[in-house]
Parts: C-alpha cells; sequence; structure tokens
C-alpha cells in the first residue's frame, strides 16, 4: 500500500547526515596512508560523510518505506512478468560456498557452481528447444548483443558479410533496434496487421541477399501468439538469414511451445522475468543466450563442459565472438534460476505458463466490460488496453488511469508500449497472483474508469496518497541534477 | 510452484473467460507444438532443493583455502547491516523506477550512488550502473567514439585482459580499431611515443588503468596528457579495485574525462563472478553520450524535493536504434548494496580499509621476497596486489601450493605469455598474518624441496 | 495560434522564412505541441551542408525523440545557440525566439515544393 501523506517528510541525502570521525569500528584502525605510498600519490581529500550505523539504517529503511515492490502490491506490468521472488533462491544463492568462491579458483575446486552452471544449461536448453546455453550475458539486451555479434560473425565467415538488415514488427521492445544498431545492423521495422501479428507476406516483402536477422518475440508484446512464426522462419531461413527469439514472453509458453522447435536460431532469456530472479530496482538481471546447434560454436566464452563427472570452464573456442563480461556469469542468478527449475520440474514449468495465461484472460475480459481492448479475442500472458476514447471524450489518458492505480495501492500497467496501439496499457498479472487480487485490481480500475467519465479533473492530479505527486520531468530534462554536491544551492 | 490457484478457481476462471481447458488458451499451431518429453531437472519439495544445493555447495571447496585471489575480484569485509537492508522485500523486490511517485525511495538512492562515484572519481555526473567494469569500458570507449567522430583507441597492455577481451567482443560489431600500448619494464604504460602517435587525430581515447592489472599504480605522464588535450584525444581511466579511490588521487586530478570502473569492492560478493557492479562517470561535457539510466533531482506538482528517471530520451526505449546504448535492465542492486557499503565504511572506514590493504600487501610482498627463488618484478608502487616472479612456472608452483591448502594467486602465464613464472598475488584487510606466514612456508617448501623429503 | 502568412511549410511541420539566399528554419505550433515540453536540440553543425528533406537533427522532449529534417537545401550559416540554456523557446516562440537554423540556399526553386499556409493548415488540422 501507499505510505499514508504524513510520511511525507523528505529524507535529506546521506551526505547531509554525517560528522566528520564519526566511524563505525569494522576493522581495526591502520596506519597514515603516506606510510606506504608518497605523498604524491597520496589522496588529500575524501569528501564522503561519516555516518553512524544506525543513522545508515534508519535513512535506507525510510527509503525502502517509499518503494514500492511486489512484496507490498500486485504490479500489472506488461511484458515484465513480476511475478513473486521466492525466498528460498535468496537464501541459497547466500551460501558462503556460493557468494565467497573466487571466479579464478581453478575448476577442481568449483565443481559445485560449474554442476549448477552446466545443470541450468541443459535444463534451458530442453525447455526451449536450443542445443545449448551461455550463461554468459547480464540482461536481455546485453544477450541480443551477443546474439547479433554472432550472427555478424556467422556471415562473416560465410563470405556474406553485406547481409546488413535486421528485421523487427513495430510492436518490438527499444532493445531490440539499438542492440542491432550496437552492431552496426540497418533497422527495418514491418507493420503488424490488423489482427496485431506479423504476416509472412510482409516479412516477404523485405528478406532477401541483405537479411542478417529476424527478431521477434512470441506471443509478441500484444499478447497475441505469432501464429505465421513457422511460415516466417522458413521465409527468412530460405533468405539465408537467421531468426533471433527475445524472450521477455517465456513465461507464456513453457511445456507447449519452443522456440527451437518455432525456428529461432538464437534466443535470450530473461530469468528476471520467467525465473523469478528478483527485480531489485533494474537489476542485475541475467539473459542466458541460447542457439541452435549450427551457432554453438561462437558462444561467447568460456562455456561449461562435462567430461564424465568432471565440469570445467571451457576458454579455448577458436570461433567464439569472445567474453562479453569480466567474468563467468551473474553466477548468483545462474543459482536461483536453477533452484526455480527444480521447484518445478517439467510439469510445474506447464502450470506455470497455463495459469499466466488462465489469469491474464480472466483479467482481460472483466476488464473489457469497460476499457476498450484492440484485440478482443483470447489473449496468452498479456493483453492491452487502450485509453484513447477515454482521452477524445473526457480527456482522461492512459497516464492518468495509471496514476491514479497508484492511489488504490497497485503498480501502474505498462504504459505507451507497444507504440502501435494508442494511450495504450499493457497488463501482465502473471501466475502468482490469486483470483481475488484479480478481481480486488478490476474493481480499482472500473472505478477509477467510472470517474474518468463523470469526474475527470479528479483523475488528472492522481496520485494524491503517495509521498510526492506528479514530479516535473521537464524541470528534470532541462536542467539535470544528477548528483549531490556540498554547499549546494537548488539550481 | 508459486501460484496460488485451486482447482475451483481454475474452473470459475475458465467459464468466466469461456474456455473449455487450460490446454484450449495455451494451443499453438499443430506444426510447432512441443511433442517431445523435456529432459528438465525434476521437481523437489522446498525442503529437498536446499539438500541439492547443499550437495553443490560441499563441492566448491574453493571456500576453504587460504586465498590471495585478486585480479579484478576483491574479498572485503561486508557488514551484515548491509544485507539486513538490501534484502528488504522493498528494494529486493521493486521494478525499475519508472513510477517515481511510487518509487522516491530507490530513486533516491541511485542519486546518492551517483554522487559516491562522482566524488570518489571527481567526475561531474556519473549513470545508475552498467554491467560490469569491462562494460563499462566498452560503453566509455562507444562515448569516445560517438563524441569525436574517430575509429581508433588506444588501450594500455596493463588493462585487466577480460576489459581487453570484452572491448574487442564489442568493437566487433562497430567499424573501429583497438590498439594496444605496451607496458614498460617498470609494470606501467609506455606512453613514449604517444605523441606522435595522437598528432595525427585519428585515436577517439587513450584507455589507461589505475591500480593497472599488474597492481601498480600509474598516472599517465604529463606529457602524454598535453599530448591528448592538443590532439582531442579522450583519456579514460579504468578502475578495477575501487577500494584504491580512497587512498589515491581520483582521475580528475590527472584530467580523465570518462571513469569506467568496478564497484564489486564496496561490498558486493565475489560470487563465483557476478553480478557485480559497474559504473561510468564523465565529466558535464560527454552528459549526452553516457549510456543507461540517470537518476535526477527535481520538484512534484506542490514543490517537493522529488527525484526521477531523467534524460531517458537518450535510452532505447525512446531512441530505439539510435540510442546511446542498448543498456535496460542494469545492476542496480548491486549499485544499492555499494552505496550502502559506501555510507557505512564512510571516509574514515574507507582510508582504514585503504590503509590495512596496503600494510598486508606490504607485508604479503616481504615475506614472499624473502623466499630465496622468489622477486618482486616491478618495484612501482601498488595498492593491493603485485607480481611475484617465482623463478619457474607459476603453474606448477601455483599447483603445490593448492595441495598445502592455499589459494598463492592468478597465474599470469594464463594472459600474458611472457609471464609465466609469474604470479599475480593479492592481499586485503581480510588477508591474515598467519595467511602470510603459511605461504612463505609453503612457498619454500614448494621451491626448495629437498631431494630425499 | 494563427499561422503566418509570410511562411512556407514542409509535411513534416517545419516552416521556412526566405530572405533573398537565405532561409530561416524552424518547427511549428502543431509540431511543438504535438512533442510537449522540449528538453534539447541537437543542430547540424555551421558550415555543414544539408539535402532537401534530409534528417539533421533531433528534437528532444521528456518522453520522445523527433527526427528534424530540413525542407530546403542549403549551406548551415547559424544557429540558434541560445536553444542550448533555452530548449524551452522553441514551444513558446516556434514562429521567433524559438528558430532553429539559418541556411544560405543552394537551390531556390525547391520552394516551389513546399506548401503554404493554407495548404499546411490542411495537414495540421488532421
Amino acid at each position: 500500500m501507499s505510505p499514508q501523506p504524513s510520511d511525507r517528510t523528505a529524507v535529506p541525502p546521506i551526505f547531509e547526515l554525517g560528522q566528520d570521525g564519526r566511524a563505525n569500528r569494522y576493522l581495526e584502525p591502520g596506519k597514515p596512508l603516506n606510510t606506504f605510498l608518497p605523498m604524491n600519490l597520496v589522496r588529500e581529500e575524501l569528501p564522503l560523510p561519516d555516518n553512524s550505523e544506525l543513522d545508515v539504517v534508519r535513512h535506507y529503511t525510510r527509503l525502502s518505506q517509499r518503494t514500492f515492490g511486489i512484496d507490498l502490491g500486485f504490479y500489472p506490468l506488461g511484458s515484465c512478468t513480476m511475478k513473486y521472488n521466492p525466498r528460498v533462491n535468496d537464501a541459497i544463492a547466500a551460501r558462503r560456498e556460493f557468494s565467497e568462491l573466487h571466479p579464478y579458483v581453478p575448476d577442481a575446486l568449483a565443481q559445485g557452481a560449474l554442476e549448477v552452471m552446466y545443470e541450468l544449461e541443459r535444463s534451458l536448453s530442453s525447455l526451449f528447444g536450443m542445443a545449448a546455453f551461455s550463461l554468459n550475458p547480464s540482461a536481455g539486451a546485453h544477450a541480443e548483443l551477443a546474439a547479433l555479434l554472432i550472427a555478424k560473425k556467422y556471415f562473416k565467415e560465410r563470405g556474406e558479410p553485406l547481409r546488413e538488415n535486421v528485421i523487427v514488427p513495430d510492436t518490438a521492445h527499444g532493445t531490440n533496434p539499438a542492440s542491432a544498431a550496437m552492431c552496426g545492423f540497418k533497422v527495418i521495422s514491418l507493420p503488424s496487421n490488423e489482427r496485431g501479428r506479423l504476416s509472412v507476406a510482409e516479412v516477404r516483402n523485405v528478406i532477401g541477399a541483405d537479411t542478417a536477422v529476424c527478431m521477434m518475440t512470441n506471443p509478441n508484446t500484444l499478447g497475441l501468439f505469432e501464429d505465421e512464426i513457422a511460415a516466417i522462419a522458413g521465409a527468412v531461413h530460405q533468405s539465408g538469414g537467421l531468426m533471433y527469439y527475445d524472450g521477455a514472453n517465456a513465461n507464456a509458453i513453457m511445456g507447449y511451445a519452443r522456440p527451437g522447435d518455432m525456428g529461432f536460431d538464437l534466443m535470450h532469456l530473461n530469468t528476471h522475468k520467467t525465473f523469478t530472479i528478483p527485480h531489485g530496482g533494474g537489476g542485475a538481471g541475467h539473459g542466458p543466450l541460447g542457439v541452435a546447434a549450427h551457432l554453438v560454436e561462437y558462444l561467447p566464452v568460456p562455456v561449461v563442459v562435462r567430461k564424465g563427472s568432471e565440469f570445467r570452464l571451457e576458454f579455448d573456442r577458436p570461433k567464439s565472438i569472445g567474453p562479453m563480461r569480466s567474468f563467468w556469469s551473474n553466477f548468483a542468478h545462474a543459482v536461483r534460476a536453477l533452484a526455480y527449475f527444480y521447484a518445478n520440474g517439467e510439469a510445474g514449468l506447464r502450470r506455470v505458463s497455463q495459469l499466466a495465461v488462465l489469469n491474464a484472460n480472466y483479467l482481460r475480459v472483466k476488464i473489457a466490460e469497460f476499457l476498450d481492448t484492440p484485440y478482443p479475442e483470447n489473449c496468452r500472458h498479456e493483453f492491452v488496453v487502450s485509453a484513447q476514447r477515454l482521452k477524445k471524450e473526457h480527456g482522461v489518458r492512459a497516464l492518468d488511469l495509471a496514476k491514479a492505480l497508484l492511489d488504490f495501492g497497485y503498480m501502474a500497467p505498462t504504459m505507451y508500449f507497444p507504440l502501435i496501439v494508442p494511450e495504450c496499457l499493457m497488463i501482465e498479472p502473471t501466475e502468482t497472483e490469486s483470483k481475488e487480487t484479480l478481481d480486488a485490481f478490476t474493481e480499482a480500475l472500473r472505478e477509477i474508469v467510472r470517474r474518468a467519465q463523470t469526474d475527470p479533473e479528479s483523475l488528472l492530479q492522481a496520485p494524491v496518497t503517495t509521498v510526492v505527486g506528479r514530479v516535473d520531468e521537464t524541470l528534470a530534462a532541462r536542467r539535470p541534477d544528477l548528483r549531490w554536491k556540498a554547499e549546494k544551492s537548488h539550481n | 510452484m508459486y501460484a496460488p490457484h485451486t482447482e475451483t478457481d481454475v474452473k470459475e476462471m475458465l467459464q468466466a473467460v469461456g474456455a473449455q481447458s487450460l490446454d484450449e488458451l495455451l494451443r499453438v499451431p499443430d506444426e510447432i507444438a512441443l511433442k517431445e518429453k523435456l529432459d528438465v531437472v525434476p521437481a523437489l519439495p522446498e525442503y529437498l532443493i536446499q539438500r541439492r544445493f547443499e550437495h553443490f555447495a560441499a563441492k566448491n571447496t574453493g571456500v576453504n583455502y587460504r586465498s590471495f585471489l585478486g585480479a579484478g575480484a576483491y574479498r572485503h569485509y561486508v557488514p551484515p547491516a548491509i544485507a539486513a537492508l538490501a534484502m528488504r522485500g522493498e528494494f529486493l523486490t521493486a521494478y525499475t523506477p519508472y513510477q517515481a511517485e511510487v518509487s522516491q525511495g530507490y530513486l533516491q538512492a541511485i542519486y546518492e550512488w551517483q554522487s559516491y562515484i562522482c566524488l570518489l572519481t571527481g567526475m561531474d555526473l556519473a549513470n545508475a550502473s552498467v554491467y560490469d567494469g569491462a562494460t563499462a569500458l566498452a560503453e566509455a570507449a562507444i562515448m569516445a567514439f560517438g563524441a569525436t567522430g574517430r575509429h581508433k583507441l588506444l588501450v594500455s597492455r596493463a588493462i585487466h585482459p577480460n576489459y581487453h577481451a570484452v572491448l574487442r567482443t564489442y568493437c566487433e560489431g562497430l567499424d573501429v580499431d583497438v590498439e594496444e600500448l605496451p607496458l614498460t619494464a617498470d609494470g606501467v604504460t609506455d606512453c613514449s611515443g604517444l605523441a606522435e602517435k595522437l598528432a595525427g587525430r585519428h585515436y577517439a581515447a587513450v584507455a589507461v588503468q589505475s591500480p593497472n592489472f599488474f597492481g601498480n599504480v600509474e598516472t599517465p605522464p604529463a606529457q602524454a596528457l598535453a599530448a591528448m588535450k592538443e590532439s582531442g584525444t579522450i583519456p579514460i581511466a579504468v578502475v578495477a579495485e575501487a577500494l584504491s579511490l580512497a587512498a589515491l588521487p581520483p582521475p580528475s586530478s590527472w584530467g580523465a574525462q570518462i571513469v569506467a570502473g568496478e564497484a564489486q569492492s564496496f561490498g558486493v560478493p565475489v560470487a563465483y563472478g557476478g553480478p557485480y557492479a559497474g559504473f561510468i562517470a564523465s565529466t558535464q561535457e560527454h552528459m549526452r553520450r553516457i549510456p543507461g539510466r540517470l537518476a535526477g533531482k527535481t520538484v512534484d506538482s506542490a514543490g517537493r524535493t522529488a527525484y526521477v528517471l531523467t534524460l531517458q530520451a537518450r535510452e532505447q526505449h525512446i531512441r530505439r536504434e539510435r540510442a546511446t546504448s542498448n543498456i535496460c535492465t542494469n545492476q542496480a542492486h548491486c549499485a544499492l548494496i555499494a552505496t550502502m557499503y559506501l555510507a557505512l565504511m564512510g571516509k574514515t572506514g574507507l582510508r582504514n580499509a585503504a590503509a590495512l590493504n596496503l600494510a598486508r600487501s606490504r607485508e604479503l610482498a616481504g615475506a614472499v621476497a624473502s623466499v630465496a627463488g622468489v622477486t618482486l618484478k616491478y618495484s612501482a608502487p601498488f595498492f593491493n596486489e603485485f607480481v611475484a616472479d617465482v623463478g619457474r612456472p607459476a603453474a606448477e608452483v601455483l599447483a603445490a601450493l593448492q595441495e598445502r591448502n592455499i589459494l598463492g594467486g592468478v597465474d599470469l602465464g594464463r594472459f600474458y605469455p611472457e609471464m609465466r613464472n609469474c604470479i599475480l598475488m593479492t592481499a586485503t584487510e581480510l588477508t591474515t598474518s598467519g595467511d602470510i606466514a603459511a605461504l612463505a612456508t609453503a612457498l619454500e617448501e614448494v621451491l626448495h624441496v629437498p631431494a630425499t623429503v | 495560434m494563427g499561422l503566418p502568412e509570410d511562411l512556407l511549410f514542409s509535411k513534416e511541420h517545419e516552416w521556412v522564412r526566405l530572405e533573398g539566399d537565405r532561409a530561416t528554419i524552424g518547427i511549428t505550433d502543431y509540431a511543438q505541441n504535438a512533442l510537449g515540453d522540449i528538453v534539447y536540440v541537437e543542430l547540424p553543425k555551421v558550415g555543414s551542408t544539408l539535402t532537401q528533406f534530409a534528417n539533421v537533427g533531433v528534437i528532444e522532449s521528456v518522453k520522445a525523440v523527433s527526427d528534424l529534417y530540413t525542407p530546403i537545401s542549403g549551406e548551415v550559416v547559424e544557429v540558434n545557440a541560445s536553444l542550448e540554456r533555452d530548449p524551452a523557446a522553441v514551444n513558446r516562440e516556434p514562429y521567433d525566439a524559438g528558430w532553429l537554423l539559418k541556411l544560405r540556399l543552394s537551390n531556390p526553386d525547391e520552394a516551389k515544393s513546399l506548401l503554404d499556409a493554407a495548404e499546411y493548415e490542411k495537414i495540421a488540422s488532421d
């Protein structure tokens, strides 16, 4: 729930609390720095505050109370799969044998870690129908970049360096074209048809000898299954291109379909979506990268290989694109993801997708009673609604509906994405929400829409119960204040 | 399985949707439907999951050895107050703070992180985090290419080899050349001839790490810096051991314009390689090129201080293919941990920890140098790690030390063929005199095993 | 805001004020309204040569980014430097203080392909 208005007192930045010398005794005292270094190498001033542990604890506790999380309430955020983060995963990851293991420990002394990575890799490969996965990338976008680098190298080695086009549907997540651009590819955006899907005919219009990769997600960001996927993959492969699967929506297909079987050559998974790695305010994420057999040799290094009952890190892979990060993976998250696999098994994961899709459809039919659903058919794990009519008739936009939900103690759905639906809200309940929660959310949204129709003014100021109201984003962008400064005057 | 649905719930909901079965809702075209049995790990009740991971944990014997490992991942003391705060559900389970009104706490924490990074590095601004130090360097390079319009980069051979490798991976995607600056006999970057190289104005940036991969503190010499300034080449500073920022002059003091670094030392577990907390910071002129998220301070409709993600029009969700970077999810929670570490340690605690690192590493260096057959390769000032030449293949020596329950350091022959006899040894405030004595004794035994023992 | 009658317009919602062999270019009131609060304007360098309808810059608002296309070809002789400090001028006075750049025309005949106030009015009221 949102904090009460009385909790609105601003929390001063940590820098304003300290007193020089108010140090905590975590370590024994050391000698002056110039005992060890020549004076010209000793930093003169370190302008950081000293704070007592109690003051720091109070400060960050207060900040946590001004932060909404899944632990507090429902997040209907489309494309984000904000499901419950099981605590057992954190308990396991925190074990000292995992958290204190140095990456340069010899393989023989890290067999547990290597086995964890190996098991996760094998389970992911089977679940998604790929030949192998790399656990190297730190996030979905990171994996996309790696995949496109693989594609680039693959084509170069086949003597086809002029394949410079990456095709995306107009419903694609922004990271898709951004990743393509980071690899020097040109982006072609294809219009979705009136059913909200990509037609193979549109794809055939643009593919050719210059096609590198077609990037899609399935179901797409409208929550609709791309039913022409087999034909699209066939057409792209015929033109010599590769298919890339953005795994953001994997929560909808487990046990029913696999990207490998759909014809995808490359894919990423956001384990901080489907596999319950906590979102932590924006990461760390983890983006395992899966490939079909003909691309395995290009995977980032190192790869975990098994010989008998021994596991090791393999670096000697001549065709690899190289490493994507300093060390081997976001290992602590690999631990969490494997623990989640063990909590489910095959049947459990199938159940996850079943209930995710059931929840989304249930919410959709109820919300369709009072909000426009541009695609009035069964959806998968998410669906979109449009506030376009409310805007025209009452001046209330998707933004206003979203902000009003905050006052009801819910996180707002994803706003204004995908771009092709005007005044869009994308809703993904996930499978961990109960029917009661969905019913309560529906009633809150119904009430908000009623207010939009009868008293629109009341919504334009929302939220009003949160610690701050709508923030001045224009000021923030025109006069960026990105850091605390001593003797600061707010400009 | 964490879904709360009862059989009754499912029945009622199917009815409301108008579907006969769950399978009906999840149906896919037959040609792509899953038909085979999957081969994933079995489902276990929670207590058996824990037991399964005990089995894995028991095989990670490396955590029980005396360790002198560093090389980009550092063991430091982590006050438990950090876990108590960082693992609070609000922080742990929050989404990216796009809805500012209900994310003020996290946004303020990110603002504090950005501020701490600026205070430590002397830069004007820092972003909300990047994946790690290696990708921070790659992003810094991209910033430099964009700022100068040039396509070449000079990178010191003394930068962490993994950072080099990642930079090269990223640069394959762009049309750029990465050249290496060699080392001097003193184990620092050889900047002689730099002025000549830069005069042609072809290089976007020069990147130097300090303390460098060999532990040596290095600052580009005045001539080199003048040449960079003269030619419009951007100086990039790389920092792999962030604790060194508490002891050494900040990169701003010698003219760095972009600082790419790793904050894992600030309370983030070594965790077999990740997740860590990369940071990227720059002078004001590079503000629009800095990748990723930025938390800014502003006011709300009632004039209250408020925080918000700002300058979002640079990012992928708006600029798409013209974004400064594709980064979306970063390492927010690790950056939060680092912020709490910095808050708890404070100036005094950090200077103190730095002093202990300096002391212990010198104690270690003295102890190993006194073993016959071992020499310290360099004489440059170092922070908490240094290179010991053991006179024979490091791999053999390390294997023998391992038999004595010691992880003596990193075999440099792994990265630099000319350094097969060299070990990078690290000591931090957690290294004890007992550890050091044990290593020295073991080295003596290993290097001078009498024929008849 | 009524459209200034002395201007020509492009379909991409830019305006041109012709003065001999010079032209001043900006975006229309419709455009600034659609973009919302403008926070940053990226303009081409003085001295660069622009081709009609090419993408020459970017206008950033809080939540969006919009390409700037030049309605006419020429060499950039001046850009509105005050927008660095005060991008809001484009919102406040899109036809006056919010001008973006000035060109020396390379092909004045191109003006014929532009719209007059009445024609642009039709587009802008869609």
